[in-house]
Formats: structure tokens, C-alpha cells, sequence
């Protein structure tokens, strides 16, 4: 085997807690009720095409593309459409979902159920984007970015390597651990159907050294299709983020500001490349994925492949509920997820786990002032100085901040997890970045 | 001995004489001419640099008064100086005086801790700005005050405070100057410049919340349910959202104790300043 990479700045090592790595995707089932939000992407809403009172069923097409950053949505349940207006999201702000009461499990005649794995791709790299388009796949590493424009590469830029992100770096998580081991053959087809688009031969499968089973698949499942390989990264985060691995597989930057094509790289996260298979060799559009639930205080952790819109309750009750000790519920990674307010919230196309944590875990330590001692600069992948840009948000010198690069951070939390001084520094640079951006 | 004393008076007066004719040129060569109305005018401002008057500061402004003329100086107005300081420049000018009603900045959220208790504990940083990005806040209502105080720390004139038994900033309607900065730092934008009448009357719906009113309602036992009881009081008042929005064009005065009755959940707040009640 090649030898082990990652990035050349920066990181941290977070405990593990994979504790769900051995469970086995098991079905969620379905709930009384789906909320679907028309935003599960970035970019504008999507247009809304059915009303209240109509039948849908699994796969049926609920919501369009509104402009080009945009992303279809589907029904993921069979019912009837009951409501459809503004409900609070995850973090209790209002957002327009629309409710499908389920009944039965019909799903739409085009889409092939059946687990045979299809190895040859009968369309053009035309047919492919259109049909990633209609299937309303976007990023599902949590970013949310559209697949299709992701996949159609300006014609200025060349990419040459597509970059299949099976690292997951944060903690707990096991979604796309999982997804490898079980569905290894597909995920590799996934990748020569995006090949095939992009027009090109060379797809490496990225995965960090902590997930052994998924290598050992993987690597044996890629000698046989030429043009895709396995590269094993070093356990480190945030080993997952996109510039991260890319400067850990080529050895290339992506410029301050610009994006990955522009290092000639297009990376797409395992859940992705799924979908594209499944949308592609099925026909199926995007109206499931894996998640995990897990955390110390969750009773039964363990891999759902869950429903988009179900409520995050619902899943919460199948693994045990909350129990006392639980103080936080996490939609996503515990170092770059969303703390929830709203347990009803759906789950949706970027939501990969939920996670139930106790103040042993998730408690905060009281803050102290700054020692300068430059921990939080070796941390930062990006090389970033997180307390002088603390420090200046906070004496509103925005002017200055300019010349910090501070739009450049991944957001990824490095330097306030290592930071002695518990200051919570990831918070003062999300504000330095809204008020840079409020100011230009 | 007496010949060092001469030499050194004769060397260091001589580069005293020449130093002072280069500079005596040069500021004759690059004097800036400046209007002296604005150098008069900029003596009578307030000097706090604020932006209020929308100008980068009380030079700017004083400039802006200097070159204008009657039409447009109706136009200018410095907020912190008031009425007294625009008269003032109005005599400099020589125009006559523009009378402006006075304003002040109120807080259109009475989501207090009584009224929207806690629900969630936020144990981030104290910043409205950075709260309002990671959730909705304690109370649960998103549209309400966050209880963080980022305008208190933003008012230059010790105007706004922080009341600790309703947890909520409170506008000192008379020491407010109107500058507008806390208007521009609430991220939920909940601060508003109002006319005050008068006898210092305002009157406005203290509440942005966009939900139904049984939603709405949850979070906030003052909340708007938009029942368009205020509306029927008088017809400028707009029902948009769910929520109702008093225009300033309607005249505390007139209507304000009428509408602040009728409102059946107390979403609408009349100040008076003889009274100094807040209804």
C-alpha cells in the first residue's frame, strides 16, 4: 500500500467516539409525518409545484429548480400533501416546508428497486449532469452545494482528478464509514459515472487510516475498474475538508479565494457519489440517506437510512430518546454541526448525524484571558492567526481585518478546541467574517 | 571662551532664521483654502463624530452645511446637537431657522423575560450578532430581542440600558440623539427612528414577529397577531406578515392611547413624556 497523506498545516486530534463503526444501515421506517424544506441547498429556494390536498408519492417531484444555484426536491414519502407553509427549522428560524401525511409506501414506476449492482453507463456526460439536475442531488457532506454545477466544470478551468471524500473527520459520525463497507461496488461506479461526465480517467477514493473494513473493500472492489484508486489519508481533522485534501492527495493549493477546479481538482464527498449512482442506474432521485445517531447519552446508537423530512424526534425515539444527562442535541458533526432548538426539525439532504451529548462532553470550560501562546495558529489548517482576529472584532477594527485572510477560514473549529484559554475564537471569526462581508 | 558663545548663538540663530522663512513659504505655498463658515460651523457642532447625520463626520457635516444651499440645508439635520445646534448654524448661514419635530429610537420587541420566558440555555458569547446567527435565541421567537445588549455597548450617549428585571435594553427617550447606531447593529432590526409629538408622545407596535399568532403567541404573550383591531382605529395602520406597522405619520397624539387600549394582546406601546408611562 502507497504511503499515508494529509495536510501540511495545522489540525487537531479529537477524541473518536466511533461507536456506531460495526452497526449495519438498518431502516428508520417511516413516521406519521414528513416536513420537507424547499432550501436543503445553497442558493435560492425552490419553486414549489404541488398544493394542499394532493396525492405524492416516493419520488414524486414536489419542488423545482429556482435559477441556476438551485436544487430540485422530491416527495420522499407517499400521502397527501397537508400543509404547506413557514416552520421552524433546526436552529428555530422559520422556513417553508412542505408536510406530507404518509400513507402507505407507493413509490413512483420509474424507479428501479432492485439491488442488482448495474455496471455499465449507458449515457453521454450530457445525460449524466441532466440527470443529477433531476434528481435534486446536492453536496452531502454538509455544505449543500448543488451537484450539477459542481460537476459542470466552466470551460477556462481543466480538472483532472476527481477526489471521492470518504474521510469523516469528525467525531462520532459513521454515515459514510458505513455507506463504504456496504454499498463499496456502487460508490466506485458512482465515481466512473462522474468521471464519465467530467471526461475524465483518474478517480481517487480517499480514506482515512481509522475506517480499515472500508479500505480493505474498497481497495480490493477498485483492482478491478480501471482508473479509480484508493489513497488511505492520516487521521487528523479536519482531513475532510475539501482544500485539506486536496493539498493532502496532489500536493496542490487552492488559491485564497478561489475554488477547487482551479487546483484542477473536484472533490465530492461518498454520500454524493452514491446518490449519483443510484440516480443514475436507477433512477432514483434523492429522497434518502444515512444517518448516524449516536453520542453518550443516546441509548441505542446506530445507522439509519432515513427518509429526507422525517423529524429528528422521530429518530431520536427509535434510538432510546433523550435521557436526563442529555444537555445537547447536535444536528451534524460535533465540531462543525448546528446545536438544535427544535427537535421536531426535519432531517435533510446534508443532515449526516444527530447526536445526543452530555455536558461531560459538550459543557463549556469558563474563559480566561488570552497567554499568547499560539496554539490556536499552529492549529489552524489554513494558517490563520484566530486571536489577533478575535482580537480585533472585538475592538471593531474591520478595517484591519481585511488584510487577515479571515474569509479564507473553513469554519472548522481547530482553534477553539485547542485553545488553553477556552475563548470561544471560532464564534469571533464567524462574526469578523459577517462583518467583512457586511462591510464590502 | 567668549568666541564659542558667539559662534554657536551666530550657527544656531542663523538655522532659527533660515528654518523659519522655509516654513513661513511653505505654508503660504500649500495653505489650504478653507471656507471659514465651515471652520464656524464645525465650532458649534457637538464634536461626537457619531454618522448620525449620515455624513462621516462633524467636519463632513459642517462642509455639507457650508456648500449648501436653502433647499438643501432644510434637508440637513445633526440629531445629537437637536434644534438649538441647527438654529445656530442656520444664523451662521444666514438662512432662516428649519423647524424639526424631535425623534427618538424605540425598541419594537417587548419580548421581556416575563413576557417570553427562557427556553434554552445559550452559553456562547455575549453578542446579539453572533447569537442571532446560531439560533433563533432563548425566547424561541426569531424576529424578537436576543437580551444580549450589542446596542447597549454600541450607544455613545448612555441612552440605552440594560433593565435587569425585564432583561431587555431600555431607550432613555431623552437622552437619545437619534444617531442610529443601534439601528444599525441590532441584527434583528428591531430599532426604529420615530417622531416624537408634541408633549414627546410616540406610538408603535412593539413587535416584529412574522409567525401566525397562535405561533407567535408560544414564544410571547405580547406578541402582534395582526387581528387588524388597530387597523379599524385609523386607516394609515398596514397589516403585513402577520404583523401590523404603525407609519410615524400617524399622530401619537391623536391616537395613541386609543390604539395602545385596543390592542387586546399589548403589542402596542404609548409613550408619553409627561406622563413617563409606557402603556
Amino acid at each position: 500500500m502507497c504511503k499515508i497523506k494529509t495536510f501540511s498545516k495545522g489540525g487537531i486530534h479529537p477524541d473518536k467516539y466511533k461507536i456506531t463503526t460495526d452497526s449495519p444501515i438498518i431502516s428508520a421506517g417511516l413516521p406519521e409525518f414528513v416536513t420537507i424544506p424547499v432550501k436543503q441547498h445553497i442558493g435560492s429556494p425552490a419553486k414549489i409545484l404541488v398544493s394542499v390536498g394532493d396525492k405524492v408519492k416516493v419520488g414524486t417531484h414536489i419542488a423545482d429548480a429556482d435559477g441556476i444555484v438551485s436544487a430540485d426536491v422530491h416527495s420522499s414519502v407517499s400521502g397527501e400533501v397537508v400543509k404547506i407553509e413557514a416552520v421552524e427549522g433546526g436552529i428555530g428560524y422559520l422556513e417553508d416546508m412542505i408536510t406530507i401525511k404518509v400513507e402507505g409506501d407507493e413509490f413512483e414506476e420509474t424507479i428501479n428497486l432492485s439491488n442488482d449492482v448495474n455496471r455499465e453507463i449507458p449515457y453521454t456526460a450530457e445525460e449524466i449532469i441532466n440527470k443529477i439536475r433531476e434528481a435534486g442531488i446536492v453536496g452531502m457532506g454538509g455544505a449543500g452545494y448543488p451537484t450539477p454545477i459542481k460537476t459542470s466544470i466552466p470551460e477556462d478551468k481543466k480538472v483532472d482528478t476527481l477526489i471521492v471524500n470518504g474521510i469523516e473527520c469528525e467525531p462520532f459520525l459513521t454515515a459514510d464509514d458505513r455507506l463504504m463497507v456496504e454499498k463499496a461496488e456502487q460508490i466506485v461506479i458512482g465515481a466512473k459515472i462522474i468521471n464519465k461526465a467530467l471526461g475524465i480517467q483518474n478517480a481517487i477514493i480517499a480514506i482515512d487510516e481509522n475506517k480499515p473494513k472500508a479500505i480493505e473493500i474498497i481497495s480490493k472492489i477498485t483492482k478491478t475498474y480501471v482508473g479509480v484508486n484508493v489513497q488511505v489519508c492520516a487521521t487528523k481533522y479536519p482531513q475532510g475538508g475539501e482544500k485539506q485534501l486536496i493539498t493532502a492527495i496532489t500536493g496542490r493549493e487552492v488559491p485564497s479565494g478561489k475554488l477547487p477546479y482551479d487546483a484542477g481538482c473536484l472533490v465530492q464527498n461518498v454520500g454524493t457519489v452514491f446518490a449519483v449512482y443510484e440516480a443514475i442506474m436507477k433512477n432514483k432521485p434523492l429522497y434518502e440517506r444515512v444517518v448516524t445517531i449516536s453520542g453518550d447519552t443516546c441509548l441505542h446508537p446506530a445507522n439509519y437510512m432515513v427518509r429526507i423530512g422525517t423529524p429528528a424526534s422521530f429518530l431520536i425515539e427509535q434510538a432510546g430518546g433523550l435521557t436526563p444527562e442529555t444537555t445537547q442535541v447536535i444536528f451534524g458533526g460535533p465540531m462543525m454541526g448546528i446545536s438544535a432548538l427544535n427537535l421536531n426539525a426535519p432531517i435533510t439532504k446534508t443532515t449526516s448525524g444527530i447526536l445526543l451529548l452530555s455536558d461531560a462532553v459538550a459543557g463549556k470550560s469558563p474563559e480566561t484571558d488570552c497567554i499568547r501562546c499560539g496554539k490556536c495558529v499552529d492549529a489552524c489548517p489554513i494558517g490563520l492567526q484566530p486571536y489577533l482576529i478575535s482580537n480585533l472584532v472585538q475592538n471593531n477594527q474591520i478595517d484591519e481585518l481585511k488584510n487577515c485572510h479571515v474569509l479564507d477560514c473553513i469554519e472548522c473549529g481547530c482553534c477553539a478546541y485547542i485553545c488553553p484559554a477556552h475563548i470561544p475564537l471560532l464564534d469571533y471569526c464567524k462574526l469578523a467574517k459577517m462583518e467583512l462581508r457586511k462591510k464590502n | 571662551m567668549d568666541d564659542t558663545v558667539l559662534f554657536s548663538v551666530m550657527i544656531l540663530g542663523g538655522i532659527a532664521i533660515v528654518s523659519a522663512i522655509i516654513l513661513y513659504w511653505v505654508s503660504r505655498k500649500f495653505a489650504v483654502d478653507e471656507d471659514i463658515k465651515v471652520t464656524e460651523i464645525e465650532s458649534v457642532l457637538p464634536q461626537a463624530n457619531c454618522g448620525g447625520c449620515s455624513y462621516a463626520g462633524c467636519h463632513d457635516f459642517a462642509t455639507a452645511c457650508a456648500n449648501a444651499d436653502e433647499s438643501k440645508f432644510s434637508t440637513l439635520f445633526c440629531p445629537v446637537g437637536g434644534q438649538t445646534v441647527m438654529d445656530q448654524v442656520a444664523s451662521i448661514k444666514g438662512f432662516a431657522k428649519v423647524e424639526k419635530q424631535p425623534t427618538s429610537a424605540v425598541l419594537r420587541c417587548n419580548g421581556t423575560c416575563q413576557n417570553a420566558p427562557q427556553k434554552v440555555l445559550y452559553d456562547g458569547i455575549c453578542s446579539c450578532r453572533i447569537a442571532a446567527r446560531i439560533s433563533s435565541g432563548q425566547t424561541g421567537c426569531p424576529n424578537g430581542c436576543l437580551r444580549l445588549g450589542d446596542c447597549i455597548k454600541v450607544c455613545k450617549f448612555g441612552a440605552l440600558s440594560l433593565d435587569n428585571q425585564t432583561g431587555m435594553p431600555v431607550v432613555d427617550h431623552e437622552k437619545c440623539t437619534s444617531c442610529g447606531a443601534c439601528v444599525k447593529m441590532c441584527p434583528r432590526g428591531l430599532f426604529e427612528i420615530r417622531t416624537k409629538g408634541n408633549n414627546g408622545e410616540m406610538v408603535y407596535v412593539a413587535c416584529r414577529n412574522t409567525q401566525k399568532g397562535a405561533q407567535a403567541r408560544k414564544n410571547c404573550k405580547v406578541a402582534c397577531i395582526a387581528c387588524q383591531k388597530c387597523a379599524k382605529i385609523n386607516s394609515e395602520i398596514t397589516i403585513q406578515n402577520n404583523l401590523s406597522y404603525i407609519p410615524d405619520s400617524v399622530s401619537a397624539e391623536q391616537f395613541g392611547k386609543e390604539l395602545s387600549q385596543a390592542c387586546p394582546t399589548g403589542a402596542i406601546n404609548y409613550y408619553c413624556k409627561k406622563e413617563e408611562t409606557n402603556v
